[in-house]
Formats: structure tokens, C-alpha cells, sequence
């Protein structure tokens, strides 16, 4: 069978997010980059949109499938590649996963995402960015406080850790002062040098500019 | 819906003008869960941003909903805690590819659409025309998405021809879009059609927000 083909743009925190999850679960993968800059996104060109009508990256090709959407690629990995699963065994457990993850990817990555930001404006971009993520880690601190153990949800790593480690770079890449989340902060430190996570990172891949991979 | 004797019934927070809380009263009700609604009024007294609902909801949104003595909040974690304790009637089609589609139009709702056209955003905009612009555009950019996912997985549902949580994110959304953004759907055939018929479709008909806005709030 063919190897699984990652559509991925090296800064994309949803592209990051299925690069942690597949390294994690060791399935090997072939990375194709796509720019969503150069040339007014290189998603929208006729090369990309023969693999991926959406134009939507990231795009996972797997099993004869392109998939969208990096908490359903996630999920699919889980339910076909069972093998090192991102998910717990307990419902409510798997609920605290969803819930993180959920505020991530709806409360906070759309308000914060490359396309949202060019429309509110260059003058009012990096307060409307950091607006949202800070209520957004507010939420996800106070989550936290009571079911982190080592991780996210107990002591295994979940999607829900998939998820924030972008999503705190991203912070980063704002100037939000993290230092009202102290747990999101730990976090992330005991992730970001685990092999899985380090393959992932933005300045790891093959289209990270020279001058940033340094 | 009433218990029966000896059973707790599960309390939903939620609004009726909130797409998320219906999300969550339409599984509630298609898998005959009892449940009473408590109803947070997020647009003029604003209930959702007191101390006493952060205690609750840190994210200070709704739905909320306490189930089996625990609190789940949002809700697609709730409709997926929901959809594994209580199995039948299943909203999840039954293969993984077929999963993965109605993640996919769950996703491009609940990501892609709803955040963009919360009632949230409406104060970080100084002029209300400026709002309105900002949730049709971002709005308009989902349908389509919708109707090029949907012209490929649709049958009569959104995934094939049963009922699933994708038909339960997708009619909260265009009734958004119908009556808050004034939005037509027309143009977006599958989508138009699909809406249609799922506004008759029992769980999403019983809790429509008409029938819970006129409803007495439960203390």
C-alpha cells in the first residue's frame, strides 16, 4: 500500500497538528509542502486542486482517500491505526480530550488562522489575535487545573496535546503573555522535546525558509 | 422529556438562539436522553459571562450540559460523549471513511463557520454594519465549502441516507444564516435541499428555537 501523502504548509498549526499525531503513531508518511502565501496560496493553483478540491491544507491521502480537516484526520489515524492510540479508554476522559481540542480548533486557530487575520486588518491583526487566544487558554488553563496529569488528560499523550503545542507556538508568535498559564506552559515544555513533537516543528520541515530553520 | 422513575435527568445549559445548543438538544432528544433546559440569555443579560456560570463553563459559553454527576462543555465533545454512552439510535455512520466525511462537514461548521459568525464577536466590531459584513463573508465562504462536501457525500442525510451529528451542526447553521445573516441558500443546492428536509425530521423539528423560545424556563 502506498505511503500515506501529508499535504502540509511548515507553519500551518492544523498541518502540525496531524504531523505530531501520525509521528506519534510511528505511521510513515510522505510530506508535500504548499505555500499558503507564495502566489496568493499555492492550495488554489490546479496541481493542488486535482488532489484536493477544497483547497484546504492540510490534506492527508491515505488508504486511496484525500482527507480534510485535521480533527477528522486525527480521529481517522485513531480509528484505523489503532496502534499507539492518542485517545483513552474512559468516555469522560475522552470527553476532556474533545474539549480541549474543540476550544483549540473552534474557539481559538479560526480567529487567529491567516486568512482572518489579512481581513480585520494589519493595525488591529495582532490585538484581535491575542484577544482570542488568551480567552481561549483561559478556558483551556481552567480545564486543565483538573485533568492534567503529565499531559493534557492524565499521564498519556491525547490529540488534546497535539493541539496545544501549535496552538502555544502561535501564542508565542503573537507576544501573548503565557505566564497566566503556568499548566499550559508546563505542558508544552515536557512535550516539545519529545521526538514526535521535534520531527513536527515548523523549523523541522521541508519548506521552513532557511533563515527560520536556523 | 420526562424521566422515568429513579433516573436523573440531565440539565442543559443553553440559549435558543445558540446553533451549539441546539446541536446539543437535537441528540439529547434523537436518543431520548430526559433532560430539562436551563436557558442562559447570552445576548441581552449576558448570564454566560457571571462567576457563578464560569464556575460551570470556564469557557463562559453555551452549551453546557451535566450528565451522569459531570459537566461536559462543548458541544461536539458532548455530542460525542453522548453518542458513546448512550449507543443506539447511533448518529455515526458506520465505517471509518464515512466517519470521517461527517467529521469533515461537522468541522467546517463548527470551525469553520460557527466561530466566525458567533454573537461573541459582535463588540470587538465599533460599527454593527462592520459585524454583518464580517459573518456573511466568512459565512458564505462555509456554504460553499458545504455544498462542494456535500454534493459528494449526500444522500438524503449528509452522509448517505441516515441520520447523523453532520445533519445535527449543519440545520442550526443555515437557520443562522436564513434569519441572522438574512442569508439565501438558493444558490447552494444541496445545502438548500438538505435543509429543507431536515427541518421536518423529528428531533430537530421538536427542538426548534421557535418551540424553545416560547418555552417556560425550568428552575
Amino acid at each position: 500500500m502506498a505511503k500515506p501523502v501529508l499535504y502540509s504548509y511548515w507553519r500551518s498549526s492544523c498541518s502540525w497538528r496531524v504531523r505530531i499525531a501520525l509521528n506519534l503513531k510511528e505511521i510513515p508518511y510522505d510530506i508535500k509542502a504548499v505555500s499558503l502565501i507564495k502566489g496568493g496560496g499555492e492550495q488554489h493553483c490546479n496541481e493542488y486542486r486535482e488532489v484536493n478540491p477544497m483547497e484546504q491544507v492540510p490534506s492527508l491521502v491515505i488508504d486511496g482517500h484525500t482527507l480534510i480537516e485535521s480533527l477528522s484526520i486525527m480521529n481517522y489515524l485513531e480509528e484505523t491505526r489503532p496502534q499507539r492510540p492518542l485517545m483513552p479508554q474512559d468516555c469522560y476522559k475522552r470527553a476532556k480530550v474533545r474539549e480541549i481540542c474543540e476550544i483549540i480548533s473552534s474557539a481559538i486557530q479560526p480567529l487567529q488562522n491567516l486568512i482572518v487575520l489579512i481581513y480585520v486588518g494589519e493595525e488591529k491583526k495582532k490585538e484581535w489575535a491575542q484577544h482570542w487566544i488568551m480567552r481561549g487558554f483561559r478556558a483551556i488553563e481552567k480545564l486543565l487545573s483538573s485533568c492534567a496529569g503529565k499531559y493534557c488528560v492524565g499521564d498519556e499523550i491525547t490529540l488534546a496535546d497535539c493541539c496545544l503545542v501549535p496552538q502555544v507556538f502561535n501564542a508565542r508568535r503573537f507576544h501573548v503573555d503565557l505566564r497566566p498559564f503556568p499548566i499550559i506552559l508546563r505542558i508544552d515544555r515536557e512535550l516539545e522535546n519529545l521526538p514526535a513533537f521535534r520531527a513536527a516543528h515548523p523549523s523541522a520541515q521541508p519548506d521552513c525558509p532557511p533563515e527560520v530553520a536556523k | 422529556m420526562a424521566a422515568l422513575a429513579g433516573e436523573t435527568r440531565a440539565i442543559l445549559y443553553g440559549f435558543w438562539l445558540s446553533s451549539c445548543s441546539w446541536r446539543v438538544r437535537a441528540t439529547l432528544a434523537y436518543k431520548q436522553i430526559p433532560f430539562e433546559e436551563k436557558s442562559i440569555d447570552i445576548v441581552k443579560q449576558r448570564t454566560q459571562m457571571t462567576d457563578e456560570y464560569r464556575k460551570l463553563n470556564p469557557s463562559q459559553k453555551v452549551p453546557a450540559l451535566i450528565i451522569d454527576d459531570t459537566t461536559l462543555v462543548e458541544s461536539m465533545a458532548i455530542l460525542q460523549y453522548l453518542e458513546e454512552t448512550r449507543r443506539t439510535p447511533s448518529l455515526l455512520p458506520n465505517t471509518p471513511l464515512l466517519r470521517a466525511r461527517m467529521r469533515e462537514i461537522c468541522e467546517t461548521i463548527v470551525s469553520g463557520i460557527q466561530p466566525l459568525q458567533n454573537i461573541g464577536l459582535k463588540p470587538h466590531f465599533s460599527i454593527e454594519e462592520q459585524y454583518s459584513v464580517f459573518t456573511k463573508y466568512w459565512t458564505r465562504r462555509g456554504l460553499q465549502t458545504l455544498e462542494d462536501l456535500l454534493q459528494k457525500t449526500s444522500g438524503s442525510y449528509c452522509v448517505g441516507d441516515q441520520l447523523s451529528m453532520a445533519d445535527l451542526c449543519l440545520v442550526p447553521q443555515l437557520y443562522n444564516a436564513v434569519t441572522r445573516h438574512q442569508l439565501k441558500l438558493e444558490e447552494y443546492t444541496t445545502v438548500s435541499k438538505l435543509y429543507e428536509t431536515l427541518l421536518k425530521e423529528k428531533c430537530l423539528s421538536d427542538t426548534h428555537p421557535e418551540k424553545i423560545r416560547l418555552k417556560k424556563v425550568t428552575e
